[in-house]
């Protein structure tokens, strides 16, 4: 193949000042992509999607938006009725906080039946998991600025676990506020963060998610590695150009979520109280905490494991644990094999077991205490942790089927 | 000079001073803007002292008072509350009976947490993540009337001790006041002794 092939033309004078063919054909009608991906494999494109349609429309929202705390309030009702077509870009942005997070969640299931972070894709995975931090604070920072009451007593909890910290808790959660209680300049520093700060590290995270990700190259659902298997060119005899196999693929993929995602923010924009909470209609009030205070769905998981316990510091503990043991999975699995295809019964229990239990939390977070609901987040929560437990000692001598050669 | 001739051990020793000079750069640069989170000199000034006129509130009545931003409340207690505060029935069910691990001024450091027992001044933010518990005056046979937060479930006494086996690890906070008369009192500031 001639490197010069393009030496002519607007394309020539171009790749003679920037890699663009070259960038292209590395990351696109050049990278090979084993030939057996499936349906799971549509949700990192969609994330991509996702998080450029969140900077496109928050962008616009910011042209209406006032962070101000006398303001914010009103200036949200002022685009959900006074700006044209302002009702629909603040649905497609609440809206697109939902999706970012089931498309998250789904493509993080992905990896873990698949294996797709053991080894050489340990910092695939880690990259991804900062991602998925960056995220978190993304989402639990955008919403207070709608300054409804969940967005400040919601806030007002999640700051106050910082509080738990021995000995600096108090200070941090007064410097992290800016006040003593969440107010304006708290509402100011979140808007600076959320449209500036994080979207900038979340697009570096995410560029180098996918030149980790192009440097090893992708697994697949038999968890081969296609790169042992190479034709006299050097291209895996498994692999497929991601363009225009996968990219016409991944098209596919973003019809068919656009019109899930359309019906949502047309016909259910508010999805029963789960995307946009009632409470949340209702200005801040600083004296009056909502009845019952709860985050939104994507946070339940973790909130639930932070109510189950009923100490103060270990219940934090616990929360923040659940997202680090996330990020140990490359060590904590040791097993050698990595698609759940190949694995061992117990594994695929320890699967079902987590999916249930946290499943299970994410539907308790949501509801208020009891005492029998109580019990059953202790019981999920076991199951959460007990699932990198058990794994950590069932992987190192877990009896496997033999992997193949090659992709089937 | 050729490189074979370059002495490594003055390289190495410029590169580590650069890099610790660097270092004590950037952490001095960082300074200021860490710095501008701490409250502002006007959030600060807002917490300056406020009083609070309480000569009409009735007995089992409540007020809000807005104290750095925070709900203090001052809540006149009647005779029924006062009496189940000493109750061993009740007693017997709080974490933190004598006050010893909470945050009050010493002067309140009492069975009614207050300088008069018919006053109780208390600031209205739960202990374990911040929320504001409802005042709950009526006294049923599983709780004697007090304060419950709706977010996680603690229940606080009439003089806002927290119950045992609940989330919230203490009681609720005291803010130093005092009586300026018999209708007016101050928040945010101990009285001359």
């Amino acid at each position: 193949m001639s490197e010069n092939k393009n030496s002519n033309g607007l394309l020539g004078w171009i790749d003679a000042r920037f890699p663009l063919t070259k960038m292209f054909e590395e990351h696109l009608s050049k990278y090979y992509a084993p030939k057996n991906f499936n349906f799971w494999y549509f949700f990192g494109s969609l994330a991509l999607l996702v998080l450029v349609m969140q900077i496109v429309t928050g962008i616009f929202l910011t042209m209406h938006y006032k962070p101000d705390g006398e303001l914010a309030f009103s200036s949200v009702e002022y685009i959900m009725r006074d700006v044209d077509w302002g009702w629909l870009i603040r649905y497609l942005h609440s809206t697109g906080s939902s999706a970012f997070f089931i498309v998250v969640y789904l493509h993080m299931f992905r990896a873990l039946i698949y294996g797709s972070y053991h080894k050489p894709r340990e910092l695939i995975w880690l990259f991804g998991m900062f991602i998925f931090l960056a995220l978190m604070a993304e989402a639990f920072m955008g919403y207070l600025l709608p300054w409804g009451q969940m967005s400040y007593w919601g806030a007002q909890v999640i700051i106050s676990l910082f509080g738990a910290i021995p000995w600096v808790g108090d200070e941090l959660t007064l410097w992290i506020r800016g006040d003593f209680v969440v107010s304006d300049a708290t509402l100011n520093r979140f808007f600076a963060l959320h449209v500036v700060a994080v979207p900038i590290v979340l697009l570096m995270l995410v560029v180098m998610h996918i030149l980790a990700l192009h440097e090893v190259g992708s697994n697949n659902p038999d968890g081969v590695e296609i790169k042992k298997n190479k034709d006299e060119n050097g291209i895996p005899l498994d692999g497929i150009p991601f363009h225009p196999y996968y990219s016409v693929k991944d098209l596919v993929g973003v019809v068919v979520f656009l019109i899930l995602f359309s019906v949502v923010v047309f016909f259910m924009p508010e999805m029963g109280g789960y995307f946009l909470e009632h409470a949340n209609f209702v200005p801040a009030n600083q004296f009056k905490t909502p009845e019952h205070i709860a985050p939104v769905w994507y946070f339940t998981p973790f909130y639930a494991i932070l109510r189950a316990i009923p100490d103060k510091l270990l219940g934090v503990i616990a929360m923040f644990g659940s997202i680090v043991l996330l990020f140990l999975l490359p060590w904590i699995d040791r097993g050698k094999v990595k698609s759940v295809r190949y694995r061992s019964t117990t594994f695929k229990w320890l699967l079902v077991m987590l999916v249930v239990s946290f499943l299970g939390l994410g539907y308790l977070g949501a509801l208020p205490v009891t005492e029998t609901r109580t019990l059953f987040a202790q019981i999920f929560s076991v199951g959460y942790f007990g699932f990198f437990v058990i794994l950590w000692m069932i992987s190192k001598n877990e009896t496997t089927k033999p992997v193949p050669e090659r992709v089937r | 000079m050729s490189s074979d001739e370059a002495d490594n051990s003055r390289r190495r020793f410029l590169t580590a001073a650069t890099v610790v000079v660097g270092a004590v750069g950037t952490v001095a640069a960082a300074v200021p803007f860490l710095a501008s989170w701490s409250p502002s000199a006007r959030a600060r000034s807002a917490g300056a002292p406020v009083e609070a006129n309480i000569g009409k509130l009735e007995p089992g009545q409540q007020i809000i008072v807005k104290w750095r931003g925070k709900p203090v409340w001052v809540v006149r207690r009647d005779e029924k509350a006062l009496a189940t505060l000493e109750d061993s029935g009740l007693t017997e069910k709080l974490r933190d009976v004598e006050s010893d691990d909470s945050i009050q001024p010493e002067y309140t450091k009492n069975v009614y947490r207050s300088i008069k027992p018919e006053y109780l001044i208390m600031v209205g933010i739960c202990t374990h993540l911040g929320c504001s518990p409802t005042y709950r005056p009526e006294i049923t046979p599983d709780f004697q009337g007090g304060f419950f937060c709706p977010c996680h479930g603690s229940k606080f006494d009439f003089s806002g001790r927290v119950y045992a086996g609940v989330p919230a690890p203490t009681n609720l906070t005291i803010p130093p006041h005092y009586f300026i008369s018999d209708d007016v009192i101050l928040i945010g500031e101990d009285g001359v002794a």
